[in-house]
């Protein structure tokens, strides 16, 4: 999976705010399929991360609960505009995707 | 994960019924994930799988910013500030649903006490957010009035 991410990142005073947009299922396990009547499995996101100059800014543990294609947002201080951003995700299932981003 | 691994638990994890969620998690990934938690019927099972402690002292510095009325119970914003000095993680939790725990923040040393992100609300229900800071937990609450459930069950 790949371009899954789409973030922004915007430095104001000494604080970044970055908002983030993932798309993702994040199924619950409890849909069921309008066709066979089964339940959908659940797939969703466990674990997000934020990184940035190598330190971890944000940690992020979801379940099932999150709304599908999740939104993030956060702040943090200590970035410069032109800094980068690592925003990675995990998701039960094993699968995941991660995007590096420059703050504006 | 090499491309064998991820392929196989692909695989192991299409085959058969996934009988429910995290029973086919592949633990080497997720060691850090606290299932227990989010499998947790209660809030204070959810605290307990999340901080190890219960006892949670309302707060007035906790802010939740919440829809009043959710039209849609599978997408509520949420918004969690706290001006509770060094605060350390956030989780905020949905007490109606059949699993309390929606999410964990753990905040790094510069990260402001601010998370917002949308969840997904079975019914009517309060929207709990607690604070970890100094070793110690806070809490406040907000109710959010759902008119469609966003479980799907």
């Amino acid at each position: 999976m790949a371009n899954t991410i789409k973030a922004r990142a915007k430095v104001s005073g000494d604080e970044c705010l970055v908002k983030a947009l993932i798309t993702h299922p994040m199924e619950t396990g409890q849909r069921k399929d309008s066709k066979t009547g089964e339940k959908i499995p659940a797939h969703f996101i466990q674990e997000v991360n934020c990184e940035h100059n190598g330190a971890n800014v944000l940690n992020a543990l979801w379940g099932p609960a999150i709304s599908k294609n999740p939104y993030l947002s956060f702040k943090f201080k200590g970035a410069k505009k032109g800094d980068s951003l690592k925003i990675s995700w995990v998701d039960n299932k094993g699968e995941s995707d991660s995007l590096e981003t420059k703050i504006g | 994960m090499s491309m064998k691994r991820r392929v196989f638990l692909k695989g192991s994890l299409a085959a058969g019924a996934l009988a429910g969620v995290g029973l086919l998690m592949p633990q080497a990934v997720l060691a850090a994930w606290p299932k227990a938690a989010f499998d947790a019927t209660s809030v204070d099972d959810a605290l307990k799988g999340t901080y190890g402690m219960t006892d949670a002292a309302d707060s007035s510095d906790i802010n939740i910013k919440a829809p009043d009325i959710a039209e849609n119970g599978a997408v509520v914003p949420v918004t969690v500030e706290s001006s509770i000095a060094g605060a350390e993680s956030i989780t905020i939790m949905s007490a109606s649903n059949n699993n309390p725990m929606a999410a964990s923040f753990n905040l790094g040393k510069g990260t402001a006490a601010y998370v917002a992100t949308r969840v997904k609300m079975a019914k009517t229900s309060d929207i709990v957010a607690v604070v970890k800071a100094g070793g110690k937990l806070y809490k406040a609450a907000k109710n959010v009035k759902v008119t469609i459930g966003g479980c799907g069950g």
